[in-house]
């Protein structure tokens, strides 16, 4: 977990396209193509390589705590990061595709719900990172993007990325992640239209209207294969690079927690039964500030030691939706009732998302 | 040459203006750096996604930190 106003929980530097004609095909970015069985064989071997290593190697004890606890933490840790590397590398080459002045532009005068949707959705993929928050509320509003599709980005973008997909994907598998995607974008895109209907440009501080302003032009020189391929790889290194300890302390955490705390410790608190839990676990969610990389291994364990799924996603959505830092900087550009208006129309929406998944699951 | 780091002082802003210094050195070109922080002067130079590296008033990056080379091309 990160603290502090100045740090950044961005997941990684925002590459930017770069005029560039780059080596050919193969040089750069085919062998990756070539690469991909490799992977696919080294993922499957992971399960036996695990066993062997803990049972074989280290001589410990099937069914034993600490012979499961090492064996687990074998097969999950190297299969976390296989998984990582690929979705990251993936997103990444999507990103370059998408910057945010492109977004800004696909926005601009988009009005009604649409553009909320559009906004949201676009808040996945735009590579954004909450230090630049200010300078982006202002980029978008200036050219004529309706605040309440500006709001349906800033929600949707630090709380659906690809960091938060893979973790879901490799850990809860695709239903938990393609329902925390669907409910985010549901939050963002409601918490944007209801606010757009409540007509509060007025409660804009006045200088985001007045200082004078230039709307930039994002490189957009034409990008080969090749250097999208360059690009991508330079983003995953460096994402993979700054979230792999946390990733790995968190499946640490989580195989050894698992055999000695009481599985029922949470469920009284953060059961299904707790009405109040959802709420509770939204007014602790929002103080914190964390991204992905280090909420979702502690959500895991939350899970794990029998926290209901509604809770625990209200809980993640707290935390990297909404967080202190961003209300303070965001403060810069809204007046107090808007900010209120804005924190509170989220944070309801994801009590609701959390009510939802305790009713169905 | 007068060099901008636009950012409101997050880590990637420091880097950027430590690689920034580095490279303009290398150059051993006559510089001055500037760290801007306050977001109105960073958004009235059009800048949109921080870090931001302006020189001589032109915007030459802006949302990522380029490496120490590739700095040095955008001060030449």
């Amino acid at each position: 977990m990160e603290s502090g106003t100045k740090s950044c929980a961005c997941e990684g530097p925002v590459t930017r396209p770069a005029p560039s004609s780059g080596p050919g095909f193969w040089a750069s970015g085919g062998w990756l193509l070539a690469a991909l069985p490799a992977w696919f064989a080294i993922y499957l071997s992971l399960k036996p390589a695990a066993d062997w290593l803990a049972f074989s190697v280290f001589a410990l004890r099937p069914g034993s705590r600490l012979g499961e606890a090492v064996a687990f933490f074998a097969y999950d840790g190297p299969k976390v990061l296989l998984l990582l590397g690929l979705v990251v590398l993936g997103v990444s080459f999507v990103q370059t595709f998408i910057s945010p002045e492109r977004t800004r532009d696909l926005l601009a005068k988009r009005t009604g719900a649409w553009g909320n949707l559009l906004a949201s959705l676009l808040g996945i993929a735009t590579p954004f990172c909450s230090c630049s928050a200010v300078p982006l509320f202002i980029g978008f509003v200036r050219v004529g993007v309706p605040l309440g599709a500006t709001f349906s980005f800033l929600v949707s973008a630090p709380m659906v990325n690809e960091v938060a997909l893979f973790l879901l994907l490799s850990l809860f598998g695709w239903r938990i992640a393609l329902l925390y995607t669907v409910t985010g974008v549901m939050v963002a895109f409601l918490s944007g239209w209801i606010l757009s209907k409540l007509r509060m440009e007025r409660h804009l501080e006045p200088w985001v209207m007045e200082i004078p302003f230039e709307a930039s032009v994002g490189a957009s020189a034409p990008m080969g294969f090749a250097r999208r391929i360059e690009m991508a790889l330079q983003a995953t290194r460096d994402i993979v690079a700054k979230v792999w300890l946390y990733v790995l302390a968190g499946i640490a955490v989580g195989a050894f927690l698992h055999g000695y705390v009481p599985a029922e410790l949470l469920a009284r608190f953060m059961g299904r039964s707790a009405w109040w839990s959802v709420p509770l676990a939204v007014l602790i969610g929002v103080p914190l500030y964390a991204n992905a990389a280090g909420i979702i291994p502690i959500v895991q364990v939350l899970l794990a030691k029998g926290a209901a799924l509604g809770t625990a996603l209200a809980f993640m959505m707290a935390v990297t939706g909404l967080s202190l830092p961003e209300t303070v900087i965001l403060r810069k550009v809204l007046k107090p009732r808007l900010l209120a208006v804005f924190l509170g129309i989220v944070a309801v929406g994801i009590v609701l998302v959390g009510y939802l998944f305790n009713l169905l699951m | 040459m007068k060099i901008e780091v636009l950012g409101p002082g997050c880590a990637k802003c420091k880097l950027l203006a430590e690689r920034t210094e580095e490279a303009a050195k290398g150059l051993g070109a006559d510089f001055t750096l500037v760290k801007v922080t306050e977001y109105p002067d960073i958004v009235a130079r059009g800048v949109m996604t921080t870090p931001g590296l302006v020189v001589d008033g032109v915007v030459k990056s802006q949302g990522h930190v380029p490496t120490v080379a590739a700095i040095r091309e955008l001060l030449r």
